[in-house]
């Protein structure tokens, strides 16, 4: 017998299922920590964000300027390569830590990278703020998490020019026109709620404003270099964001509540940490999604004997996920099993809590 | 009828912080704010059920441990996405060292 394709619309079958079975808005498994302890994680600061931020926008302000210095010159690529990843990637995890509003301590700080962060990606603020909050109460859900990256069975081709940045862009600034347009999707409406529908809809309109005046000013300087800057580094500078992005969650269990299971920590090299801001961490994001991203380490060093070994490198975890996409074309239902050490408590710890002498004396 | 319950011994809450107190099947929070006054909130956050016990107090805001929704915990004012229901409050008095709060 066939097993059943998976349903990833938010509306179907899948949906159903997990509602009715309890897999959606779960209970999930949480490392003990003591209160104090992790208060003192939770614990906001504008100080790191602040420091990062001014690098960061230093950084896209050099670049844009050697790409309009250089521009027309050989010189121009390891600028273009520095901006496309700062606009096209490092942009995704300034828009989700501020998105959580765990970065800065100042809720307005918070609010303003957001709003420039999703506007880099071609997201649409009020929307993926709404499809994340989702993706933490139901991680990996089939039929409910609105973030799956690569579906099973898995598209390689799909994921494979999702590095190129074309598909996302294809997907995004449609969508965005459509939404400016006034109209929602079925899944959009499926979490945004109807109180806040009509934010989605200005915000997109506002993104289309700033588009807009970006190809006037290029056709009225009969000049690329404004597009350059102002949405096509979401295609050539996309990669990264991509590359550790991908790694969250591929590959591993899903229709299950334990992060443990269906998320993955990787250590990575401190070029990309500062690009990705410490997501990769992941286990512990999601675990606690309270804890800022420069306290993960720590959080990371406290909890570690309660998670899977993280895997010690972007191309390891590559190396590790590669043969399970390739099993999955064939088997979908198939996926790589995090072993959890024997330190840490089982999944679904209260089967094995079970007094398993009481059950047989029955 | 409203009455007026014994939660906690004021010690048992640290400044700015919050702790989960249950009683007849419900569930509060009582916070402890920066200048030593003591609130009362319903237990979940309004967005999803999540104990607001086990997350952030910030000055007047609570923030909600599973996607960071933040309330004000002494008007309950619901300070943006992902809440948009305000929170219950419930009166609170503090007696010979004892927090108590007025439930209806």
């Amino acid at each position: 017998m066939t097993a059943k394709k998976r349903d990833y619309s938010l509306v179907g079958e899948s949906t159903r299922k997990a509602i009715e079975t309890g897999l959606a808005s779960a209970e999930w498994y949480h490392t003990d920590v003591a209160r104090k302890g992790m208060k003192e994680l939770m614990q906001r600061s504008d100080g790191p964000a602040i420091r990062d931020t001014m690098i960061w926008i230093a950084a896209i302000l050099g670049s844009a300027a050697g790409i309009v210095w250089f521009w027309g010159t050989w010189w121009v690529v390891p600028f273009l390569f520095v901006y496309g990843v700062l606009y096209g990637s490092s942009s995704d995890s300034r828009w989700h830590e501020c998105g959580h509003g765990t970065a800065f301590r100042t809720r307005w700080m918070n609010d303003v990278v957001y709003h420039i962060a999703s506007f880099m990606l071609m997201r649409n603020p009020v929307q993926w703020r709404w499809s994340h909050a989702r993706h933490h109460t139901d991680t990996i859900i089939v039929g409910r998490d609105a973030e799956i990256a690569v579906m099973r069975p898995p598209d390689l081709l799909k994921a494979a020019l999702a590095f190129t940045g074309i598909l996302d862009f294809r997907y995004s600034l449609p969508t965005l026109v459509r939404q400016a347009l006034g109209k929602l999707s079925d899944d959009e409406k499926s979490y945004i709620p109807e109180m806040e529908q009509h934010k989605a809809v200005i915000a997109a309109r506002w993104h289309m404003v700033v588009y807009a005046a970006t190809i006037a000013t290029a056709i009225a300087l009969r000049s690329w270099i404004p597009l350059v800057l102002i949405g096509l580094p979401r295609l050539y500078g996309t990669w990264h964001m991509v590359m550790t992005g991908l790694l969250q969650h591929v590959g591993l269990a899903d229709n299950v509540t334990d992060h443990r299971l269906n998320t993955r920590t990787v250590y990575m090299n401190p070029i990309s940490r500062f690009i990705y801001w410490n997501m990769n961490y992941h286990v512990e994001h999601h675990m606690f999604p309270m804890v800022p991203y420069h306290a993960l380490p720590k959080l990371h060093e406290l909890i570690k004997h309660d998670l899977p070994e993280p895997n010690p490198s972007i191309w390891h975890a590559y190396r590790e996920v590669w043969p399970v996409l390739l099993r999955q074309l064939k088997y979908e239902d198939y996926y790589l099993k995090r072993e959890l050490p024997p330190t840490a408590k089982p999944y679904r710890g209260e089967f094995h809590e079970l007094d398993i002498t009481a059950a047989a004396a029955e | 009828m409203a009455e007026w319950v014994e939660a906690c011994a004021v010690d048992d809450v640290d400044e700015e912080d919050v702790i989960r107190f249950d009683h007849a099947g419900r569930t509060f929070a009582i916070y402890r704010s920066p200048d030593d006054e003591f609130f009362a909130t319903d237990g979940f956050c309004t967005h999803e059920k999540a104990h607001l016990a086990d997350g952030l107090v910030m000055d007047d805001i609570i923030e909600c441990p599973k996607h960071n929704g933040r309330f004000n915990y002494k008007t309950g004012e619901a300070k943006g996405a992902p809440v948009c229901v305000n929170l219950k409050t419930y009166p609170v008095k503090v007696e010979a060292g004892k927090v108590l709060i007025e439930i209806g």
